[in-house]
């Protein structure tokens, strides 16, 4: 059986969704970002100086796109996997001969897509702050494609095991966005000393933000091979697992 | 050919409780076929097991010879759901929810519009394609579900309680639409509780208790069973006692209204009879309960006290 119509019934579905409702989607991080580049870039940045030969707002820009993409991606497949859980509209699905790959592609696009049109209109934005020429394109796209693969396979995961409207803000709220600030969004971990080092050095997310930042502006704290086989390697870890709870029907069936 | 077989069909739940208790069940394809029970006896379970909404805990289900195990795509391409509540996305347009779920069938977009305008047609429901769904009464969002569970012509379709709270002119009107849909040459298993519905509209029929098929026949076979009908009599003037008729087992329930038990071997004919010697005219009768809901009544309460 051909399921390229199912697949792409799916994704159409989700692109509806995020822009049927674009204010709530697409607009605040416009705003957001717009003022973190004024506040942070222009305000405190000139007093700051450079890290590791970038102008401070040059240096803030890769990380904000990418905590955009993270945080984005990772809320599109969440809302939307869990409402359609919480409505029982997933039956629709569970009814037809859709493979769970199917389901999980679907859902995983539509968080991808919207990770990558909110860190487009970010870096947009960004433009009337910093004036970036772009490092290398190929590590700039594929990283930026494979952190939205990574948190939109996280937020399906999240919406999966939820069992409240609760359980879908915690892991934000809680764990993701501490994750991308201490990231390396704003410093460089070199900044750092000691045993704040070795931490920062155990998040996942700082190795993506480097590579991203690498790709963009040509500067990285870490080795971009080492960014690429951690990324690549919680994307298998998570597509397993995430297939595995369709297979079981964990949290989805009786 | 069968348009479904169940076999050794069980289900206990998480908390222990055994829904399904090794059924067997077996309906024909153009069947109409009636699935009934109390609440709580098993047959929403079956239901999810057979749409893939619940895991089985072991036995098998085939859709015209494919097995829901081994062959999936093909099983599920065959069958078709109305659940028993509202689960589409409220937020969707009617147009859209039935095109959506033509799409998961594998429906190229060509014939999934052609088929979304025929179902949402013979729903009677094409002037309403472009409603948010949430703007439908609660007989249109049902009518809504009945057109997404047809678009991709399935050959067995399942209606889950139907026309549960819809007034008594869209149930007829779904009657209708049922019957003409079964013509069509589409087997239809439905449950219900309206039992007066599934005596009209069901050539078999299988009763589910305590998650054990307590019967399984055609309709006129189980009726032909009823050795008793209850009738009720308006009377043309009030009784001073009740008159005593051998037989027949009567009760006044109005001061112008009795209710008789009436053995079929005796029949009606000698009961006119001898209300007419007691000088009792009777203006009208009708039957006290659906013939379906007395034998429903007489296996479920059998099965119970046979349990105990």
């Amino acid at each position: 059986m051909n399921y390229s119509i199912a697949l792409k019934t799916l994704v159409i579905k989700e692109i509806s969704r995020f822009v049927r409702i674009w204010p709530q989607t697409l607009l605040p991080p416009a705003i957001t970002t717009a003022l973190y580049f004024l506040i942070f870039g222009k305000l405190i940045g000139g007093r700051i100086g450079t890290i590791n030969g970038a102008s401070y707002m040059d240096y803030i820009v890769p990380g904000i796109i990418l905590m955009s993409v993270i945080s984005h991606s990772y809320a599109n497949v969440v809302s939307s996997f869990y409402s359609t859980k919480f409505q029982r509209n997933i039956e629709e699905l569970l009814v037809a001969p859709v493979p769970n790959w199917v389901i999980l592609a679907g859902y995983v696009s539509g968080g991808i897509i919207r990770g990558l049109l909110v860190g487009l209109v970010v870096a947009l934005i960004s433009l009337l702050f910093a004036d970036i020429v772009v490092n290398n394109v190929l590590i700039t796209l594929s990283m930026a494609l494979l952190t939205a693969t990574l948190f939109s396979l996280a937020g399906f995961i999240n919406a999966v095991l939820a069992e409240s409207f609760d359980d879908i803000s915690i892991i934000p709220n809680f764990i993701l966005t501490p994750l991308s600030y201490l990231g390396g969004v704003f410093y460089s971990v070199e900044m750092l000393e000691g045993v704040w080092k070795t931490i920062s050095r155990a998040n996942p997310i700082l190795y993506m933000i480097n590579a991203f930042r690498y790709g963009l502006i040509g500067v990285t704290d870490v080795s971009i091979q080492l960014a690429y086989m951690i990324t690549g390697g919680f994307i298998v870890v998570l597509m397993f697992f995430s297939l595995f709870l369709l297979h079981k029907g964990i949290g989805i069936k009786n | 050919m069968n348009a479904l077989s169940i076999r050794k069909l069980r289900k206990t739940y998480n908390n222990g409780f055994e829904a399904l208790k090794g059924i067997n069940l077996d309906v024909e394809e153009g069947d109409f076929f009636a699935l009934l029970g109390p609440n709580g006896a098993g047959k929403s379970t079956a239901i999810g097991i057979i749409s893939s909404l619940v895991n089985e805990s072991s036995g098998s289900v085939s859709i015209f010879g494919h097995d829901l195990k081994t062959d999936r795509s093909r099983a599920k391409s065959c069958l078709g759901l109305v659940p028993q509540e509202v689960n589409f996305n409220q937020f969707d347009t009617v147009k859209s929810i039935v095109i959506n779920q033509a799409g998961y069938y594998g429906l190229p977009r060509k014939l999934a519009l052609q088929r979304t305008e025929h179902c949402l047609k013979q729903m009677d429901l094409w002037d309403k394609r472009d409603t948010v769904s949430r703007r439908l009464s609660g007989g249109m969002k049902r009518r809504v579900m009945i057109a997404r569970a047809m678009v991709h012509a399935p050959k067995l379709l399942i209606l889950d309680e139907p026309t549960a709270g819809v007034d008594i002119e869209i149930r007829r009107s779904m009657w209708k639409m049922m019957e003409a849909v079964n013509q069509e040459g589409t087997t239809i298993i439905l449950t219900t509780h309206y039992l007066e519905e599934a005596e009209s509209l069901c050539r078999n029929i299988a009763i589910i208790d305590q998650g054990l098929i307590v019967e399984n026949t055609d309709m006129a076979s189980l009726l032909a069973r009823l050795h008793v009908d209850h009738f009720i009599l308006d009377l043309a003037e009030s009784l001073a006692n009740v008159p005593v008729i051998a037989g027949y087992q009567i009760e006044r329930i109005a001061e112008k209204i009795l209710s008789v038990a009436v053995p079929k071997e005796l029949g009606l004919n000698q009961l006119f009879s001898q209300l007419s010697a007691h000088n009792i005219k009777v203006i009208s009768l009708k039957n006290k309960s659906n013939r379906l809901e007395q034998l429903f009544m007489d296996l479920v309460e059998s099965k119970s006290t046979g349990a105990e």
